[in-house]
């Protein structure tokens, strides 16, 4: 059931930047860091979406995300590997035997701009192409025109649509504006049947950022708080440094802890994240720097 | 049917690493005399106590006894020096504390972690906090020193002589910094006594005046306990007295120089009410909250130690408090993720402790998250009281802790009728998402300051002072240059 609106507690901008920055001070070294740079680095959805992709492109990123660095032990491979889904059966084939999904975006992504019925039939290509994880984005026009019910139905049929396939809702929080719209879109998705919640396509500035990620998790915790359902978040678009995916986890732990700490429950959209990551890893191994060469680029 | 969570769903699972600050680039003397003239020297009878670290019991150095003699000895340093510092051209007095100003900043790092070790505060606050706003005091007020017929348009300003500065515990180097800074800006000599339990840092500021080549005998600091303050105040030849500290030895001063044609500010004792309306920005609020009585340990004069809430949110507001300060880190000050540090002193210890134990046994319903407190040194951890009205002693007393006391209003005139029914007057909180309503309490809370949507924030250019028994004058921006001049 489409969920009230009108009762929301307000966001205050400065407030949550302050709290942000609290996150952001915290010190986090040695074993700790490890610790978070490998979690954080098995939550990564290794991304390609561009409109020059090719299948030699899409290869060459499930090859990476198989193969992180092969001269480190110990090391996670990445959640998902996250495409458009022409190459949904490719990846699926190129990972197959390994624990990593396929998710591709569906509904008439980055824009959302064409009919429920498109949209639908997007989602189920992608569905039977073989994707695990469906992401999709809400009508950002519909929702700022306050028609929240239709958001509401059109997230609802996107689920029904992905079967057994997660549903990531993308509320594309950079066209949003207020964190309180976050709110309300956070909200709608949740109810609607959203697996997680995601801030952005990558495609539109800004993405991620910690406040509008605060918010979605406040979301998540009062909605698991009423409802008891666990719902995932997922951050996309402009993390690209250890330090920042830390900031992130940080947050995420002190704000919703323990049962979030997974790639069950938590995703980063990026793709040079796990370079960076990886070129950490191997200086808190070795004790120095490496160049950015040592790292493969797919 | 939805499962009901269990309570403590939230709590986090990844520890951090202790990070703490290094000690290896700080220099702590074995043993300090009082600065007078410019100069270390022995106090006259020869005494001096011990300054401990708080959080761990360690010693930290021994620190001269100030007698009356070694106040007479400052006082009359300050007087010589009056006379050529007060016929200093403004911006010259101007250049001294702009200098003084730099190196507080160039040996920020320093100071913060002696703050730190001396105090019990946590490395973050007198990182991010205390030093940079000790630094903008000094700036700011260096920035006045010449443009004082600007500030006092038609008057002729003068100076008016030695001011004698008796400052607290809980900020050492701020409350130094707001004393010391408008008074030499104005033209002031200066005798300053810092608190018997944080010392170090003032003595530190001595070395930073002595760097900045200030006139020997501007500024004279003279440790001691009460005793030294007590000779100070009753100095015939101190013409200002400017105190920070408890209502009890604010009265005591009053009387002492009552019939003397000694100036007086007083910034006292306080117990803030921080008020949450239910259409506030509730998680931005129990932020608030937190930071409010929190803050140093709430060992703050503007804490708003008193929290009213609306009835229509006040569940989903402990809830979330309760929530939120279980993830608070109480532990080594030195450490860069510790959010609560240690109690200054075992006195200030067993004060916060004898309130607890008046809170429970008043019927107050308590609340402490099971964080895990050191061994050694002077620990308390966040503490939260329910079902408590106006008639509970901790709601009428100030504690100087992390101690909250929690009330519920249903409309605006009950709230603002028990926030302002205290004799204190220091600070106040409202936290409302609505312009008006916010306009409409700053004019009926009797509070010196009033936040909005935010608590504890400070700024050399805002002025800070108490109605009531909170005190009198005001420090900071251009009302704080006001009790330093005389104007004809």
């Amino acid at each position: 059931m489409i969920p009230n609106l009108n009762h929301l507690t307000p966001y205050d901008k400065v407030g949550v930047q302050e709290r942000v920055n609290r996150f952001c001070t915290r010190s986090i070294k040695k074993s700790s860091k490890t610790d978070g740079l490998k979690l954080a680095l098995s939550m990564i959805d290794l991304t390609t979406l561009e409109g020059k992709d090719t299948p030699g492109k899409v290869k060459q990123l499930c090859y990476k995300a198989l193969h992180l660095h092969d001269s480190m032990r110990d090391l996670p491979t990445v959640a998902a590997v996250c495409v458009y889904p022409t190459y949904v059966a490719l990846a699926k084939k190129e990972l197959e035997g390994s624990e990593i999904q396929v998710a591709s975006v569906a509904t008439a992504f980055p824009s959302g701009q064409s009919s429920l019925e498109t949209k639908l039939l997007d989602t189920r290509f992608a569905v039977d192409q073989g994707a695990d994880e469906i992401d999709m984005v809400i009508s950002r026009g519909e929702f700022l025109s306050g028609h929240y019910a239709y958001v509401f139905d059109e997230i609802a049929a996107v689920k029904e649509a992905c079967g057994n396939a997660h549903l990531k809702v993308i509320l594309e929080t950079g066209e949003l504006d207020t964190l309180d719209n976050v709110r309300k879109a956070s909200e709608l998705a949740m109810h609607a049947g959203a697996d997680f919640i995601k801030t952005s396509t990558g495609k539109i500035q800004p993405a991620a950022t910690l406040p509008v990620t605060y918010v979605m998790l406040d979301a998540i915790k009062d909605y698991y708080l009423k409802t008891g359902k666990q719902i995932g978040m997922k951050p996309a678009g402009g993390i690209s440094t250890s330090k920042l995916a830390l900031q992130y986890l940080v947050m995420l732990n002190e704000m919703l802890g323990e049962q979030w700490m997974n790639k069950e429950y938590f995703r980063f959209g990026a793709s040079s994240l796990a370079n960076d990551i990886l070129m950490q890893l191997a200086k808190a191994e070795t004790g120095f720097y490496q160049s950015a060469n040592y790292f493969s680029k797919d | 049917m939805a499962k009901t969570p269990a309570k403590k769903t939230f709590h986090a699972s990844w520890t951090y690493e202790a990070a703490p600050e290094s000690t290896d680039h700080i220099k702590i003397k074995e043993q300090y005399g009082h600065f007078i003239e410019g100069k270390f020297v022995t106090p006259e009878e020869g005494k001096y106590f011990e300054t401990h670290n708080p959080a761990t019991d360690d010693f930290l150095a021994r620190v001269a006894e100030g007698s009356a003699a070694d106040v007479d000895k400052a006082v009359a340093a300050a007087r010589k020096a009056f006379k050529s510092w007060s016929r200093l051209h403004g911006s010259d007095r101007g250049k001294y504390i702009f200098r003084i100003a730099r190196l507080i900043q160039e040996k920020a790092r320093e100071f913060a972690v002696i703050e730190s070790l001396d105090g019990g505060k946590p490395i973050r606050e007198s990182r991010d906090i205390d030093i940079p706003l000790a630094a903008n005091h000094f700036f700011y007020y260096a920035g006045w020193a010449d443009k004082l017929a600007y500030a006092f348009p038609n008057r002729k300003v003068m100076p008016i002589g030695v001011a004698g500065q008796i400052i607290p515990w809980n900020f050492p180097l701020l409350m130094a910094a707001w004393k010391l800074a408008p008074a030499l800006a104005t033209g002031n000599t200066v005798v300053l006594k810092p608190a018997e339990t944080t010392p170090l840092t003032a003595l530190k500021l001595a070395e930073v005046i002595q760097e900045s080549g200030l006139p020997a005998g501007v500024v004279n600091i003279v440790t001691g306990a009460g005793e030294t303050g007590a000779a100070l105040v009753n100095h015939p030849g101190v013409d200002k007295i400017a105190f920070t500290g408890s209502t009890r030895v604010g009265k005591y001063i009053q009387k002492a120089i009552a019939g003397t044609s000694k100036r007086l500010t007083l910034e006292l004792g306080g117990k803030g009410a921080n008020i949450i309306f239910e259409d506030a920005a509730i998680d931005q609020a129990v932020e608030g909250i937190v930071n409010a009585i929190f803050f140093n340990q709430g060992h703050v004069c503007c804490a708003g130690s008193r929290l009213f809430v609306q009835e229509s949110v006040a569940e989903t507001v402990i809830d979330k408090l309760k929530d939120r300060i279980d993830t608070l880190i109480v532990g080594d000050p030195l450490d860069k993720n510790t959010d609560i540090g240690a109690i200054n002193s075992r006195r200030q210890l067993e004060t916060i402790e004898g309130y607890i134990a008046i809170g429970k046994k008043e019927g107050g319903e308590i609340y402490q998250p099971g964080c895990k407190l050191p061994e050694r040194g002077n620990w308390c951890p966040p503490t939260l009281f329910m079902n408590v009205s106006q008639s509970h002693r901790i709601v009428q007393e100030e504690i100087f802790g992390p101690v909250l006391a929690i009330q519920t209003f249903r409309t605006i005139d009950e709230v603002v009728e028990k926030a302002n029914n205290t004799p204190y007057g220091l600070s106040a909180g409202v936290w409302t998402d609505k312009g008006s309503k916010i306009f409409h309490l700053t004019q009926k809370l009797q509070a010196g300051v009033v936040w909005a949507n935010t608590y504890n924030k400070f700024d050399a250019t805002s002025p800070f002072g108490g109605y009531k028994e909170s005190g009198f004058g005001r420090e900071g921006g251009l009302h704080g240059l006001k009790p330093y001049v005389k104007l004809d």
